[in-house]
C-alpha cells in the first residue's frame, strides 16, 4: 500500500468533454479515455478495443456504449465487456464527478519510481 | 487426377451445368469456358425488363467473376471459338488461344434469323439476343426517333414495349395476319394488338418487308432511314429491330463432323455423335426437336451434370412448355400444344370489355393447350393440368372459370395457389415446384420474396411467378407475412431511411433530439447507426439552419481526416481536378519531413497521401499545408471526393474538349457539399477515357459535339459501368445537369447508399425526367444546390489549424505521464 491510495487526481472539468464524446488522459500505463454520455455520466477505459486496439475514445459514445471506430465493436461502458456477437474485455477504472470536476483514482497510474 | 472440361458458349444452360456439377462433384474437373460474349453468365430471359428500364444488367447476372474464381473456372471472355480438333481434342479461339479437352460441352446457344433483304447490314438495323444487341437499342433510343420491329412474336413484342418504354416511336410489322399465331388464335391476336396499340405502339400485321432504307450521307456513312413494304409503304425509321426467329448455332459442330441436322443431334443423355462431346441449350436437337425456351434447357443442364459425372438417372424427354409475354400491364400465358388437329375441341371464354380471353384445347378428356389473355391468375393451375394430364370430364363444365369452381367454392386468389399439389410446379425456369418453396419458408424462416430467391431460385428468373411465390409466402407465414415490410434504419426504430427522410420535411423536424422524441426512438439518443443518417439528413434537408452535430458523426468527419489501423491518421490535401504545381509539392515534401511522416503515397484519385500522422500533429500540419494554399480534400467523408481528369485539349492530341478545365470547375462548384455516401467523379477528353469516368458516380466524356454525362458506375466491392444520363453541348450545361442530379440524390438518398444503389432503387428513367426532361426541375435542384454551398464552403483544416474549431479534439485532457508514486 502507498500512500497515493484513495488520493483522487483532479483531470479536468466535465464540460472538457463534448456530450456523447471522449477525451484522452495519457499517462504512464498507456492512454485512459474517458466517455462522458448524454446524460453526463463519466466512464474511464483503456483507449484500447479489445478487437485490434482501435482507439475507442474515437469512436461514436451512445447511451451507455462506444461504437469503436475500426470495425464497430461496441463496448458497453459500465463493464467495459464486448457488446453482442461479439467476445471481449477493455479495463475499465473508477471514476468520479464532483462540483464539475473529474476525478481518476490516483494509485492507477503513478509510474513506480523504482522502474522508472 | 482432374480431368480438363472445356465448354464453349456461355449462356444459361451451361451455366445451370455447371452449377450442379459442382455441386454434385466438386473439383472433378478443370473447367475451361470461351465466351463470345465479353462478360460472365447473365440471364437473358430478363434483357427486355433491362431493355424498358425496370431492372439494371447487374440484377440480370447469375453468375459474377467471383464464382467463377471460387470454382476454379477459367472464363475466356470475348474469346469465340472458331475450330474443334477432334483428334488432337483440342479447340481453338479467333486470336489463337487454344485448350485441350477431356470432355467437349457445345452450348453455342442460337442465332437470330436475318431476313434476306436489301440493307439488312445497315448500321443501326440489330437483333434481339444478347445485353450488346439491348445497349445497342439504348444507344439509340437517347435520341428518340422511330424504331421499326420486325416480326410480331414474343422476342418482337417485347422488344417493342422496352423501345416504346424508353421514349421511342415504334412500329410493329408482322407478316402473319395476327401476331404470335403460333401462340394465339385469331380474336386473342385481336386483343394482344388492341393492348399495344392502347401503349400507342402502332402495328401492321400482314406486311412483308421488302427493302431497308439508307440515308444518303455526304461523308459516306450510311445507315438505315426506313422500311419499305410490299406494298410499297414506306416506315420511317431510326432503327429497326429484327426479331424473326432463332435457329440454333451449330456451325462449329457441323464443321468439326459432328451430326448436325437443323441443330446438333443428341441423344437421350445429351451426347453428340462424338461420344467424348456433350451438348446443351438452344444449340441441340432431339428427336427432331429444337428449344428456345429455358425450362427444358435447365432440365438439359441437370442431365449433363449429371453425365459428365456418371451419376446416371432419367434421360431427357419433351415436356409440355410454358410462356409469358414480358410485357408490364399486359398478361399473356401460354402453354402446351394448340394447334387445329383432328379429335381436339376448345373450351373460349371471351370477355372483350374486360379484354379477358382463355382458350383451352382438349384432347382425350385432357387439356393439352392453354392461352390466357388479360388474367392469367390460373395459369399455374391450368399448366398442372396439361403436365399431369388430369381427366377433367368430371368439371368440364366449369374448368375454364379455372379452380375456383372446380373444387366448390373459392373467392380469394390464394386459394388456386392452394389447392396445387405439392409437386406442382411454380418456377418453370428454374425448375423450383410448391413443397420446395413451402419447405425453405418453414425450416429456413424465409420472410420476404427474396430470401425466398435466394434460397430457392423460384422467381429468380424471368419473375412471372413472383405472384405465386408471394402467395405461397402469405399462405405459409399468415399474418406475418408483409409484402410491404421496410427494412428498419436500425435498432432504435421501426421506421426505415425513406420514411424518416419524408418526416423530417413533413414535420419540419430540425434537431436530432425532436426527431429522436417525435419520431419516437426507442433508445436514448439513438445508436451509432442512425445518428450519422439522421445528422446528413438534416443537414441536407435544413441548409444554413441546422447546426451540425459533430459527435453524430464517424470519426474521420469529426477530424477531417482518416484514422488509420494504428490510429495514426491520413491527410490528402485537395489537387483540382489532379493539377499540381512545384510550390504545393514542395509544401507537401516539406510537411512530411519537418512531421516525420512515415509514407507519402499516391491516391486513386489523383493525389497525394500522407499516412501515419500523429493526431495532435494534425493543426499543425494543416497549418502548413493551408500556407501553401492547399486545403481539405475530404479523402475522408461523404462528399465529393475527387474530380479525375485526363489533360483533354490542353496537350492530348485526341483531346476533343478542355477536360481539365471543366473538372476543376466541377471541383471547384461543388467541394465540401455533404451526400449520403462518397461520390467520386471524372472527366475524360475524349472516349479513349483516360480518367476512367465510366465507372464513377459521375463521369464526363467529352466528344467533338459536346459532353455525354454519365452516372451510376462502380468500382469499389460491386464493379458496374455507368448508365447515360444525356448529352449536352456546352460546359455550363454540363454542370448544370451533373448538380442537379447530384442535389436529388442528396435529396432522396439513403445515407450510405451510392449512386449508383440510389439510381437502383428509384430507376434511372425518374432520374432523367428529374433533371432532364423536366428543365424546370433542373433549374430548381441547381438552385437548391447553389444555396446549400454558402454554407459549406469553408475550409475545415482552416477552422482546425487557427484553433477556432474542436480545439479539444486534438489536445489529451490531461497528463499524469510525470506523476511519480510519493514515499
Ligand atoms: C430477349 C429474350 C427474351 C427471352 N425470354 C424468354 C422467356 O420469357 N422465357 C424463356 O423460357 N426463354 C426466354 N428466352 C430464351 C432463353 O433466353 C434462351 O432459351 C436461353 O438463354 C438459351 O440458353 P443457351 O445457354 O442455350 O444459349 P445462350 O444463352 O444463347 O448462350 C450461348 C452463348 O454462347 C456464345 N457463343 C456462341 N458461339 C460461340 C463460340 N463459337 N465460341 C464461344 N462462345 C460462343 C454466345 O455468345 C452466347 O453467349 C428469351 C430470349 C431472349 C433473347
Ligand atoms: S481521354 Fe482522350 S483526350 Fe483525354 S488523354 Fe485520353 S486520349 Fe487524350
Ligand atoms: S479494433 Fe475495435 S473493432 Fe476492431
Amino acid at each position: 500500500m502507498t500512500i497515493m491510495d484513495n488520493i483522487w487526481i483532479d483531470v479536468g472539468a466535465l464540460e472538457d468533454i463534448p456530450r456523447q464524446g471522449a477525451r484522452l488522459v495519457k499517462t504512464a500505463a498507456g492512454c485512459v479515455a474517458l466517455f462522458r454520455t448524454k446524460n453526463d455520466q463519466v466512464f474511464a477505459l483503456d483507449d484500447k478495443c479489445p478487437h485490434r486496439g482501435g482507439p475507442l475514445s474515437q469512436g461514436i459514445v451512445h447511451g451507455n456504449a462506444v461504437t469503436c471506430p475500426l470495425h464497430n465493436w461496441v463496448i458497453n461502458l459500465e463493464t467495459g465487456l464486448a457488446q453482442g456477437a461479439d467476445e471481449g474485455e477493455v479495463k475499465t477504472f473508477v471514476v468520479r464527478t464532483e462540483a464539475g470536476r473529474i476525478l481518476l483514482e490516483a494509485s492507477k497510474f503513478v509510474r513506480n519510481k523504482d522502474a522508472a | 487426377m482432374t480431368s480438363r472440361l472445356v465448354v464453349i458458349g456461355n449462356g444459361m444452360a451451361p451455366g445451370r451445368a455447371l452449377e450442379r456439377l459442382f455441386e454434385a462433384a466438386p473439383g472433378t474437373y478443370d473447367v475451361t469456358i470461351f465466351n463470345a460474349e465479353p462478360r460472365t453468365n447473365y440471364d437473358r430471359i430478363l434483357l427486355s425488363p433491362v431493355l424498358s428500364g425496370e431492372k439494371s444488367y447487374e440484377e440480370i447476372v447469375i453468375h459474377g467473376d467471383a464464382w467463377y474464381e471460387q470454382n476454379g473456372v477459367k472464363l475466356h471472355k470475348g474469346k469465340k471459338v472458331v475450330a474443334i480438333d477432334r483428334a488432337a481434342k483440342t479447340v481453338t479461339a479467333e486470336d489463337g488461344t487454344t485448350a485441350a479437352y477431356d470432355k467437349l460441352l457445345i452450348a453455342t446457344g442460337s442465332v437470330p434469323f436475318i431476313i434476306p433483304v436489301p440493307g439488312r447490314d445497315l448500321a443501326g438495323v440489330l437483333t434481339y439476343r444478347d445485353l450488346d444487341d439491348v445497349n445497342a437499342m439504348l444507344i439509340a433510343a437517347e435520341n428518340g426517333g422511330h424504331a421499326v420491329v420486325i416480326g410480331g412474336g414474343l422476342l418482337g413484342l417485347e422488344a417493342a414495349a422496352g423501345l416504346k418504354a424508353r421514349g421511342m416511336e415504334v412500329t410493329v410489322v408482322h407478316l402473319m395476319p395476327t401476331l404470335m399465331e403460333r401462340q394465339l388464335d385469331a380474336a386473342a391476336g385481336g386483343l394482344l394488338k388492341r393492348a399495344l396499340e392502347d401503349r400507342a405502339i402502332k402495328v401492321i400485321t400482314k406486311a412483308n418487308t421488302k427493302e431497308i432504307l439508307a440515308t444518303h450521307d455526304s461523308r459516306g456513312s450510311t445507315r438505315v432511314r426506313g422500311v419499305v413494304l410490299d406494298d410499297g409503304a414506306e416506315i420511317a425509321a431510326d432503327i429497326v429491330v429484327m426479331a424473326v426467329g432463332i435457329r440454333p448455332n451449330a456451325a462449329i459442330a457441323k464443321e468439326a463432323g459432328l451430326e448436325t441436322n437443323r441443330g446438333i443431334v443428341v441423344d437421350e443423355r445429351l451426347r453428340t455423335s462424338d461420344p467424348d462431346i456433350l451438348a446443351v441449350g438452344e444449340c441441340v436437337e432431339f428427336n427432331g426437336n429444337v428449344y428456345g425456351l429455358v425450362a427444358p434447357l435447365y432440365e438439359q443442364a441437370n442431365i449433363v451434370s449429371n453425365e459428365l459425372t456418371g451419376l446416371g438417372g432419367a434421360g431427357f424427354t419433351d415436356k409440355a412448355l410454358a410462356t409469358k409475354l414480358k410485357v408490364t400491364g399486359v398478361d399473356l400465358f401460354s402453354a402446351g400444344d394448340f394447334a387445329d388437329a383432328e379429335g381436339r375441341e376448345e373450351i373460349v371464354l371471351r370477355d372483350a370489355t374486360r379484354g379477358v380471353y382463355k382458350r383451352l384445347v382438349l384432347e382425350d378428356d385432357k387439356v393439352v393447350g392453354a392461352v390466357l389473355f388479360g388474367d392469367t391468375s390460373d395459369s399455374s393451375w391450368f399448366f398442372q393440368h396439361i403436365k399431369d394430364g388430369t381427366d377433367i370430364s368430371e368439371m368440364r363444365d366449369t374448368l375454364i372459370f379455372g379452380p375456383a369452381y372446380a373444387g366448390g367454392t373459392q373467392a380469394d386468389p390464394s386459394a388456386a395457389v392452394a389447392t396445387l399439389p405439392t409437386d406442382a410446379e411454380i418456377c418453370g425456369c428454374n425448375g423450383v415446384c410448391k413443397g420446395t418453396i413451402v419447405a425453405a419458408i418453414n425450416d429456413q424462416g424465409l420472410t420476404s420474396i427474396d430470401d425466398v430467391r435466394a434460397h430457392t431460385k423460384a422467381s429468380a428468373s424471368c419473375g412471372t411467378c413472383s405472384g405465386l411465390v408471394e402467395q405461397l409466402l402469405a399462405l405459409s407465414l399468415g399474418d406475418a407475412y408483409d409484402a410491404a415490410a421496410v427494412r428498419a434504419m436500425c435498432g432504435c426504430t421501426e421506421l426505415g431511411h425513406a420514411e424518416v427522410r419524408r418526416l423530417i420535411v413533413a414535420k419540419e423536424l430540425k434537431s436530432i433530439p425532436d426527431l429522436m422524441q417525435e419520431l419516437e426512438w426507442t433508445s436514448s439518443g439513438g445508436c451509432a447507426k442512425c445518428r450519422p443518417a439522421l445528422n446528413y439528413y438534416m443537414l441536407s434537408s435544413w441548409p444554413g439552419e441546422y447546426v451540425d452535430d459533430n459527435q453524430s458523426r464517424f470519426i474521420n468527419e469529426r477530424v477531417h481526416a482518416n484514422i488509420q489501423k494504428d490510429g495514426t491518421y491520413s491527410v490528402v490535401p485537395r489537387m483540382w481536378g489532379g493539377v499540381t504545381n512545384p510550390q504545393e509539392l514542395r509544401a507537401i515534401a516539406d510537411v512530411a519531413e519537418k512531421f516525420e511522416i512515415p509514407t507519402v503515397k499516391c491516391t486513386g484519385g489523383q493525389r497525394i497521401d500522407l499516412l501515419g500522422v500523429k493526431k495532435e500533429d494534425l493543426p499543425a500540419v494543416w497549418a502548413d499545408l493551408n500556407a501553401a494554399g492547399l486545403v481539405s480534400g475530404h479523402a475522408y467523408g461523404k462528399v465529393l471526393r475527387t474530380v479525375k481528369t485526363c489533360v483533354g485539349t490542353d496537350w492530348c492530341r485526341f483531346g476533343t474538349q478542355d477536360s481539365t478545365g471543366l473538372g476543376v470547375r466541377i471541383e471547384k462548384f461543388m467541394w465540401g457539399s455533404w451526400t449520403p455516401a462518397k461520390v467520386k467523379m471524372a472527366v475524360s477528353g475524349c472516349p479513349r477515357n483516360c480518367s476512367e469516368a465510366t465507372c464513377k458516380d459521375v463521369g464526363v466524356i467529352c466528344v467533338d459535339s459536346g459532353f455525354e454525362i454519365h452516372f451510376a458506375g462502380a468500382a469499389g466491392l460491386d464493379i458496374k459501368g455507368t448508365e447515360f444520363l444525356c448529352h449536352v453541348k456546352t460546359e455550363d450545361e454540363a454542370i448544370e445537369v451533373i448538380v442537379a442530379l447530384v442535389q436529388l440524390y442528396r435529396e432522396q438518398g439513403h445515407y450510405l447508399e451510392r449512386i449508383y444503389k440510389w439510381a437502383k432503387r428509384v430507376g434511372i428513367e425518374s432520374i432523367q425526367a428529374a433533371v432532364i426532361v423536366d428543365v424546370e426541375r433542373r433549374r430548381r435542384l441547381f438552385e437548391a444546390f447553389a444555396f446549400s454551398q454558402k454554407f459549406s464552403q469553408s475550409d475545415p483544416w482552416a477552422e482546425r489549424a487557427r484553433g477556432i474549431k474542436d480545439a479539444h479534439e486534438f489536445a489529451p485532457m490531461a497528463d499524469l505521464t510525470r506523476m511519480e508514486a510519493a514515499e
